[in-house]
């Protein structure tokens, strides 16, 4: 089996509030791991650490070793900016830029240095088609991805997160704003997405992590209590804890 | 009977004296217009703005090297203020570290409250000097002016801007680095422009300043009526014009006085309006959003 992510022993701090501790964790390539655990046990923290996000807030301590295809992602070599354009994310809540629909999905591209205008029409039409919201959106590209609804916009989030090719694309309950319709069209699209790309997925919908992950991990208070093939976690789980959470037991 | 006299006392006082601060100012303005009045039908509207002369002794009373004046120094000082504090904002904003931050901020909010007689006085004693030995002359310009007018107006457009940045929506700032964009590339494309709105107010503001400014300019400006054919050459603002003639002014003379002070009202009137403008213009056509 090959792994695409390798975390080890991690353990994150805020200040002097110790949020992660001890996590280990191998995320496969081309699958969905699916993240569940109540809230404030630290899964935000887990993915944010995965693409060096949380190196924008000043109170970030962490050790332990985060491994992407066996690299050190916390190396000082590393060049954080290209690990990002690897590692995309998705957002809690749908943040499209102030901007057009296009140059929402045009953005990462033209950040990237692309510049010929045919090139990036292309892709934007590619990203917005793999998106599922190139039906919806193909006649108003140049209005304000403002005016789109929540749903279409956390479609854009996708678009535009596609649109550079990452390798691994990390969302962070990307259906907690949506109606069951839009979630079921975002699910539709992990679906199609996994066989590209390694996608982890923070989710608080149980149904929602038995439908669309392969792979389960159970967080309670910044550890890892279980982590295994979904079914197992699901049907029949190790731990008390594990099962108490999912079966709506939690107190 | 209202149910609650203690809620009905304070919204009465609330709304007393939010009136009476405007009532003080129309009154105000309408003294100014009631003084100044007089002048412009004497003297002829066409006249007094445009008239190249202003020699009270003389009875001609032409405004126009000072309008000329009052813009060009507000204009030189804002071109220099303007690019000097956008960056220090956004550096203030987004790349200095917390420490020098805590430094940083406070000092700058002291500037804006030294008083401006000082730094005209500062201008006299250290500046004009300097430009006198650099760029020769008597060294009292519309340059000397206009760098003390930019130190001054600095303080309010770092600050301001500073806030409009730090404003804008975390998730922006997110969303651009997790597609691996730079610091200076989400700086540039998102959180430059989603300040924009606050960092035109910020300018306003000291455009503001700039134009209303007295004191300071007398002291170094130089203070002839002319229009400057340089920057080098020494010009009188508008504002100065009244403080230093209001002493001695009599008769027609001082009702041209009020005149000028109804100019500046107009000048800053105008100034407002276009900005405003921009600022909503904008607004409307990108749908909320600024970038
Ligand atoms: N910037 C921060 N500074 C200090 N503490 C933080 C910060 N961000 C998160 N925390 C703390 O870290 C813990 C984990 O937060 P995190 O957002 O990772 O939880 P979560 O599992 O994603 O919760 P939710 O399901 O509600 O999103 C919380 O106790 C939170 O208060
Ligand atoms: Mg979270």
């Amino acid at each position: 089996m090959e792994y695409r992510i390798e975390v080890k022993d991690l353990n994150v701090y805020f200040d002097e509030l110790h949020i992660l501790k001890n996590v280990s964790l191998k995320i496969h390539k081309n699958m969905v791991t699916a993240l569940i655990g109540p809230s404030g046990c630290g899964k935000s923290t887990f993915i944010r650490t995965l693409n060096r996000m949380n190196d924008l807030i000043d109170t970030f301590k962490m050790d332990g070793d985060v491994l992407l295809d066996g690299k050190d992602i916390y190396d000082p070599k590393v060049d954080v900016v290209e690990l990002r354009k690897r590692v995309g994310m998705v957002f809690q809540k749908p943040n499209p830029f102030p901007k057009s629909i296009f140059d929402n999905v045009a953005y990462g591209l033209k950040v990237h240095g692309i510049t010929d205008n045919e090139v990036i029409t292309e892709k934007v039409e590619e990203s917005l088609k793999s998106a599922a919201l190139w039906d919806e959106v193909k006649n108003i590209l140049d209005k304000s991805a403002m005016g789109l609804s929540g749903g279409q916009q956390q479609r854009l989030c996708i678009a535009r997160t596609i649109a550079v090719e990452p390798e691994v694309i990390l969302m962070d309950e990307p259906c907690s704003a949506l109606d069951p319709i839009s979630t079921t069209k975002i699910e539709d699209l992990i679906h199609k997405l996994k066989k590209d790309y390694t996608i982890i997925i923070v989710t608080h919908n149980m149904q929602q992590a038995t439908r669309v992950s392969k792979h389960t991990a159970f967080f309670l208070h910044g550890e890892i209590i279980e982590n295994g093939p979904t079914d197992k976690i699901f049907i029949e789980p190790c731990d008390k804890r594990t099962e108490d959470y999912i079966t709506g037991r939690f107190g | 009977m209202p149910k609650n006299i203690d809620e009905y006392l304070i919204e009465k006082g609330l709304f007393i004296t939010a009136i009476s601060s405007v009532v003080i100012i129309l009154l105000i303005i309408v003294f100014i217009f009631w003084e100044g009045y007089p002048a412009i039908l004497n003297i002829g509207f066409f006249d007094f703005l445009f008239g190249m002369e202003w020699s009270p002794s003389n009875d001609l009373y032409g405004i126009f090297p000072m309008i000329i004046g009052s813009l060009a120094i507000t204009g030189l000082s804002l071109l220099m203020a303007i690019p000097l504090g956008i960056f220090c904002a956004i550096f203030m904003a987004e790349i200095a570290p917390k420490q020098m931050r805590k430094i940083l901020r406070p000092t700058i909010q002291t500037l804006s409250g030294i008083p401006s007689v000082v730094y005209g006085f500062f201008g006299l004693i250290v500046l004009v000097p300097f430009m006198r030995v650099q760029f020769g002359g008597t060294g009292f310009s519309m340059f000397t002016a206009s760098i003390i007018l930019t130190v001054m107006i600095l303080p309010i457009i770092v600050s301001v801007s500073e806030d409009a940045i730090k404003s804008v929506p975390s998730e922006y700032k997110e969303a651009s680095m997790a597609l691996g964009a730079t610091h200076w590339q989400t700086i540039k494309n998102v959180l430059f422009p989603a300040a924009i709105p606050g960092i035109i107010t910020s300018i306003i503001l000291g455009m503001g300043r700039a134009i209303g400014e007295t004191l300071a300019i007398i002291m170094v400006a130089g203070n002839v009526v002319q229009i400057p054919s340089s920057i080098f050459d020494p010009v009188r603002a508008l504002t100065s014009n009244i403080a230093i003639e209001m002493g001695y002014a009599t008769g027609i003379h001082y009702n041209a006085l009020f005149a000028t002070g109804i100019v500046l009202i107009f000048m800053i009137l105008v100034l407002l309006v276009i900005a405003n403008y921009f600022h909503y213009k904008k607004k409307v056509t990108v749908g909320g959003g600024y970038l």
